[in-house]
């Protein structure tokens, strides 16, 4: 190159220099502004999301009763005895008190949705059903018992409690006449003080929705009754199965693709591609797998729809994330340590066992607890395979039917009635109460082996 | 190659008979025709260029060559007179006898104590007491033990300095009672008073192992080891651009004899550092 065009190049000549200095500086910023953006409109939306919940959880909410237990009795309910809430609920619930609903009613875990319990057991001997019916009426199936009957059978065999929740049922027939969010309760009042005057029998007063009782109580038609408990258990159930069969299984299949197999084969490079791909599946398909295969094919086993068909395709499903993480961090393990342990004469089991698990626990955690978050809040292959929309009683085992949280969720968010949006917004903050604590024990527990690693 | 021995003058046991020894990685030749014998109760030093091959005849005297997809030993490796390759033999008992101390201190991300006892619990030690035992006489002839004793139960292998470290990890390798202790660059990584304590360790730990020592350090050689064998590169050209280099040993003899009367011109050019 000749000094002359040395001297014309660009990249010599001062000024130009100065001004594409300037212009990568800018396009610099403009990227650096784009970043920013984008990480706070995430912020925004997660502040929304949660804001928009938890404006439903708290609020003022308008009983009304159906006919006041104030002209029931001159006493508060809670403090009749057993037969004058008997004589009430025959007497002043009229044709809209069924005796043998109300005893399908008393089935263990019982209260609540009027008709759902006696459809479900209608064919079964009332004796199985209940316990302590009279032992010349257990034979009887639910569905054949007569009006008379039932009354007997009620009026031997209910307790105070049983009979107050039928009365209130029934005979109060309390419902939420208008529910009102946080926001509207605290800047709307007037709202509401016009539904106060237009319905002078409404009681108003202001509700925490994700109560205690709301975690102990039953799904009811009534939201202000309502609660999670079954569907939690179920959660908890189906979850608990998950992990038993996922956790050993897919370690296990991690340890053997990285630690004992070669990779050289056609059919090992297929199976470690096909992981991969299986992580990225839409879980609808593994709803229509567990249902061909756990639900039908296995039915003599896991007897049709029930927590461990539920549990067993929730395996599948959280199976290719937790074998690809604990792959990654078997494969983050230094193999200056498995040197060291095969030079003091480990066998490989040993050096897998005793040097490679332990330095992988950490990561090999956090792939399950994502696995676990994943399994929480997936609804679609339970849709699929069956989990019932309405169980009366709790979850007891893997053979039992159940539902989950998400599922209810989705059930109480379709329902427009008054009061259903608040009861889902209550499990929805539930749900995540459940995901944040395992997330929390995952991290703490990876913290714990990772200092004992370190020492 | 009792005759080599014969010729220092002094009747020597042999530890390790190499004979004809020859590696490949796959289908590639890695080490040719390696013969010469570790006498038993001396330090042996392997010595040589890079790719010279000398770590690989190390690793392959206690077979931790196995552990790398496609590597293959040919020749024989005797071991009291029974071939460490024959198809009887088991690659863990070769590893328990043979042991290895690695170029980079690597510790188990466990307290000192675990570190020193994982070998004897290994082979199925179980007793406190014995463990208690083995563990500090290995602490003792590592020459470590006054600078751990009051927490080894409790700090990690991870927390020790460097030199530390190492050394641990000798008295990990003894902890299991070897023969033979394969070093593999044992100094590389550590500063010039960690590596004194370890060649003044080695001295000591002579009069009970045979200890075998890789070094790209000729001082070090000089220094510590009884015996050394000069390994070098042979190279032939397969086509344009391309060659095939394997290594070779070249001159095997008593460490002083080595470097000063060299039989051979390569190992003379090497050691005054005119080649390598």
């Amino acid at each position: 190159m000749s000094a002359t065009a040395l001297d014309q190049s660009a990249l010599r000549q001062e000024d130009s220099f100065i001004r594409g200095l300037r212009n990568r500086h800018r396009f610099g910023a403009i990227w650096k502004r784009f970043f920013q953006g984008a990480t706070i409109f995430g912020l925004i939306a997660l502040i929304l999301l949660t804001f928009n919940v938890l404006n439903r959880v708290f609020g003022y909410v308008a009983i009304v009763n159906r006919i006041e237990p104030s002209s029931l009795s001159d006493r508060p309910l809670e403090e009749l005895s057993a037969e004058e809430l008997g004589v009430i609920l025959i007497e002043s619930a009229g044709a809209s008190f069924n005796p043998r609903i109300g005893l399908a009613n008393l089935i263990p875990g019982g209260l609540g949705t009027q008709n759902s319990n006696y459809i479900a057991n209608r064919d079964n001997p009332i004796g199985e059903l209940i316990p302590n019916v009279p032992a010349e009426y257990a034979a009887i199936p639910l569905g054949e018992i007569t009006s008379e009957q039932a009354t007997t059978i009620l009026s031997t065999i209910a307790t105070k409690e049983d009979l107050l929740d039928l009365v209130k049922l029934y005979v109060v027939g309390e419902k939420v006449g208008d529910a009102w969010s946080l926001t509207e309760s605290l800047f709307n009042r007037a709202a509401i003080d016009e539904y106060a005057a237009a319905n002078p029998n409404a009681k108003i007063e202001f509700r925490n929705w994700l109560s205690l009782t709301f975690l102990s109580n039953r799904m009811s038609d009534n939201p202000l009754v309502s609660g999670i408990r079954i569907a939690l258990l179920g959660t908890v159930w189906v979850l608990v199965f998950t992990i038993l069969v996922a956790f050993p299984l897919g370690v296990g299949t991690a340890i053997y693709l990285q630690e004992y197999s070669t990779g050289d084969t056609w059919l090992e490079r297929v199976i470690e591609t096909n992981i991969r791909n299986l992580a990225g599946v839409p879980s609808i398909i593994y709803g229509l797998l567990g249902l061909a295969i756990f639900v039908r094919t296995l039915e003599p086993i896991t007897q049709g729809r029930t927590v461990i068909s539920a549990a067993l395709t929730m395996s599948l499903l959280i199976l290719p994330i937790i074998i690809i993480n604990a792959q990654e961090a078997l494969r983050a393990v230094p193999p200056s340590l498995r040197e060291a342990s095969f030079g003091l004469g480990a066998t490989k089991w040993q050096t897998v066992w005793r040097s490679v698990l332990p330095a992988a626990l950490p990561g090999i955690l956090t792939g399950t607890i994502l696995g676990m978050s994943r399994a929480i809040g997936e609804t679609a292959p339970l849709v699929i395979i069956g989990a019932a929309t309405f169980i009366a009683t709790n979850p007891d085992g893997p053979l039992a039917r159940f539902t989950v949280i998400p599922i209810q969720i989705y059930n109480w968010t379709k329902d427009a009635r008054p009061g259903y949006g608040e009861v889902s917004a209550a499990a929805i903050v539930l749900l995540l109460i459940v995901l944040l604590t395992f997330n929390a024990v995952a991290i703490y527990l990876r913290q714990r082996f990772r200092r004992a690693l370190q020492g | 190659m009792v005759a080599t021995a014969m010729q220092t003058g002094v009747a020597q046991t042999t530890a390790i008979e190499i004979s004809h020894m020859k590696v490949y990685y796959g289908e590639k030749l890695a080490v040719d025709d390696v013969s010469l014998p570790i006498l038993k109760n001396k330090i042996t030093a392997f010595i040589g260029p890079s790719g010279c091959g000398k770590s690989t005849v190390l690793r392959g005297l206690n077979r931790m060559n196995d552990l790398i997809p496609g590597a293959r030993v040919e020749g024989e490796i005797l071991y009291h007179g029974r071939n460490l390759y024959a198809p009887n033999v088991d690659p863990v008992e070769v590893r328990r006898r043979i042991g290895m101390v690695f170029q980079k201190p690597n510790p188990f991300p466990k307290s000192i104590y675990d570190n020193i006892a994982y070998g004897p619990r290994l082979l199925g030690v179980k007793s406190k007491a014995m463990l208690d035992e083995i563990v500090e006489m290995s602490l003792k002839q590592a020459a470590i033990w006054d600078e751990v004793k009051n927490d080894f139960r409790t700090k990690s292998g991870l927390a020790l300095s460097g030199g530390q470290q190492q050394r641990m990890c000798i008295a990990r390798t003894i902890a299991v009672e070897p023969d033979v202790i394969l070093m593999d660059e044992p100094c590389s990584a550590l500063d010039p008073i960690a590596t004194q304590k370890i060649e003044e360790l080695m001295r000591e730990l002579v009069a009970n192992f045979t200890i075998v020592i890789v070094t790209h350090n000729m001082q070090q050689a000089t220094r510590v080891s009884d015996y050394t064998a000069f390994y070098s590169i042979r190279k032939q050209e397969t086509e344009v651009g391309k060659e095939n280099r394997w290594g070779v040993l070249a001159e095997y003899a008593p460490t002083q004899q080595l470097f000063e009367r060299p039989a051979k011109q390569e190992t003379a050019d090497y050691i005054s550092g005119r080649f390598g």
